[in-house]
């Protein structure tokens, strides 16, 4: 009895509008959900592929081993390749950083003569398909009888690194509040002083965000990779080759490791900007 | 006496080492595919020696050769910049205005599947698409796909892959210029009696033009060139003109081919590019 009169009092609404007006204030973040999943879901099936007790090839579920993760070496040449990606990556990302902010400084800071040729020879490469690049660039060698291989790979990452550099420090540099340079001058900090200690700790972000972007670049290239690396292996060289007789599940295990890797850093480079914004 | 540095010097030294190593790198060796497109074999010569003929007709046959590899890469990469955009977009849009605190972190995810090798993504679509994965049986015993349709080896396959492989080249200027606007331009149009829908459609779409730009110049470029995708998830009825030019170079050395069919494939991207870029009217893209 009393609960009748209760339900009256309250308007109700029937349950097919509620439902409705649930999907339209959520419509966004149900499409988020399904975005992500889609996003997510080669990683997933690589990851859960690398406990796959699989042999040769890592085509059907055979079942589970932790064997893989126990010896990611265990594939032939795997680690060699993965060594020599590396070691491409950290040098062309120093390279390309140093030279990069450099330039980036001159566009971001100064106003001068052949300013827009400048930001057009920093587009250029990113407006060429990497193919273009790669098979120009094995061209000189081939020309001055330069063996393509380590080296000549270093360089190409540098080259198509370099314009990415420019545009994450440049936006990072017009983001900057000039009034706190103006005070440290006002503080009597000469141009040197005013630049070490508040400019460049300012744009530091945006150098490490560059800088972690080249790598990620320079560490899964493959198309420019394969044209200037002769009878060297990468990572992604590996894979594609391995791609034809089946991949062993090694490959997902380097795959899945330096996702969470890559993720760790992110966060924890949040965790300390986070602290430092405090 | 120190003579202080001219400041008017300042920038030219800071580009300096950049720019020698990018016109070293960069300009010159697309000087030099320009001189060996134009290159003829030499006769009684091995395989890939060739000498410099100024043979203009090499872009004429090699065009005329591949013309159809040619629109198939343009088909492609225009459709899948266009999905990419209409899966992003939304994407997007949910990050900047609707995930509150949980921006940076979504923001993280986007870029996330990114270090996982392209490769190896790719490779895992082809095996969860293919015939021993468990979507193909499935969707055949629901009798929504024929006993004999593949997905794989379908253009299908190769677009859907494009599509993946550089949504966050799309999603994250469409990000960065959405996360700009003002949210007092929004207010200030629903003030004015702007519905939901005219709101979007007159304020935010416009101020998120420059990502826009961005993001389909970041998609449509790479995936004209794109090779790995065709050669991967493709047959060889998918093959795009990275096939074409990657095989030239490698397995056929018929490199004056591949020089031209590498030229022109950038003169058509740069004129597609500068005619968008002037039709969208952003000046401010790098």
């Amino acid at each position: 009895m009393s609960t009748k009169v209760k339900d009256a009092s309250i308007p109700t609404i029937p349950f097919k509008a509620r439902l409705s007006r649930w999907f339209g204030r959520n419509l966004l973040r149900i499409y988020m959900v399904f975005g992500f999943t889609y996003l997510f879901i080669p990683v997933a099936y690589t990851f859960a592929f690398s406990f796959n007790d699989s042999g040769k090839s890592n085509l059907i579920w055979k079942g589970f081993t932790l064997d893989n993760w126990q010896n990611p070496c265990g594939a032939p040449q795997i680690c060699t390749a993965l060594g020599n990606s590396i070691k491409i990556g950290l040098l062309a990302t120093t390279f390309a950083t140093i030279l990069g902010t450099m330039i980036a400084f001159a566009i971001g800071r100064y106003h001068f003569k052949g300013r827009s040729s400048s930001n057009l020879l920093i587009f250029l490469p990113m407006a060429t398909p990497e193919i273009v690049l790669g098979a120009s660039l094995l061209s000189l060698f081939l020309v001055f009888k330069v063996n393509p291989g380590f080296w000549p790979t270093v360089i190409a990452h540098v080259m198509f690194c370099i314009s990415f550099v420019v545009v994450t420090v440049k936006a990072r540099i017009a983001s900057l509040d000039p009034r706190l340079e103006q005070a440290a001058m006002d503080l009597y900090a000469n141009e040197f002083e005013t630049f070490r200690r508040v400019t460049l700790p300012l744009v530091a972000p945006g150098i490490a965000g560059a800088a972690l972007l080249a790598f990620s670049l320079s560490f899964d290239d493959f198309i420019i990779t394969n044209f200037n690396s002769g009878t060297m292996m990468t990572f992604p060289k590996f894979v594609y080759v391995a791609a034809a007789r089946g991949i062993p599940a090694q490959a997902n295990v380097i795959g899945s490791s330096m996702f969470f890797l890559a993720l760790a850093i992110v966060i924890a480079g949040q965790i300390v900007n986070r602290r430092k914004a405090r | 006496m120190r003579t202080a540095l001219p400041k008017v010097r300042v920038p030219y030294l800071l580009l300096f080492p950049g720019f020698a190593f990018l016109f070293t790198f960069f300009i010159l060796p697309i000087v030099n595919l320009a001189q060996t497109s134009t290159q003829t074999p030499i006769s009684g010569g091995d395989t890939g020696q060739y000498e410099q003929t100024f043979a203009f007709g090499n872009y004429i046959d090699a065009f005329l050769e591949n013309r159809e590899q040619f629109a198939r890469s343009f088909v492609y990469a225009t459709l899948a910049t266009i999905f990419a955009l209409a899966i992003a977009y939304p994407l997007a849009y949910a990050i900047a205005f609707k995930s509150g605190k949980f921006k940076n972190i979504l923001l993280v995810l986007v870029v996330a599947p990114f270090f996982t090798s392209f490769l190896l993504r790719t490779i895992a679509w082809k095996q969860i698409l293919g015939e021993e994965g468990f979507l193909v049986p499935t969707l055949r015993n629901l009798h929504l796909l024929g006993p004999q349709t593949t997905i794989t080896s379908t253009s299908v396959a190769v677009v859907a892959g494009m599509t993946y492989n550089f949504l966050p080249f799309m999603t994250l200027p469409l990000y960065a210029s959405l996360e700009r606007i003002d949210p007092r331009t929004i207010e200030a149009s629903g003030d004015l009696y702007a519905n939901g829908i005219t709101t979007f459609r007159r304020v935010t779409v416009p101020l998120s033009m420059p990502g826009v730009v961005a993001g389909t110049l970041l998609t449509f470029i790479p995936a004209a060139g794109d090779y790995v995708n065709a050669a991967i998830l493709g047959s060889p009825n998918t093959k795009m003109i990275g096939n074409v030019i990657e095989s030239r170079y490698f397995k056929i050395v018929d490199y004056p081919t591949a020089a031209a069919l590498s030229f022109t494939l950038m003169a058509a991207i740069l004129i597609l590019v500068t005619l968008y870029i002037r039709k969208a009217g952003t000046e401010e893209l790098v």
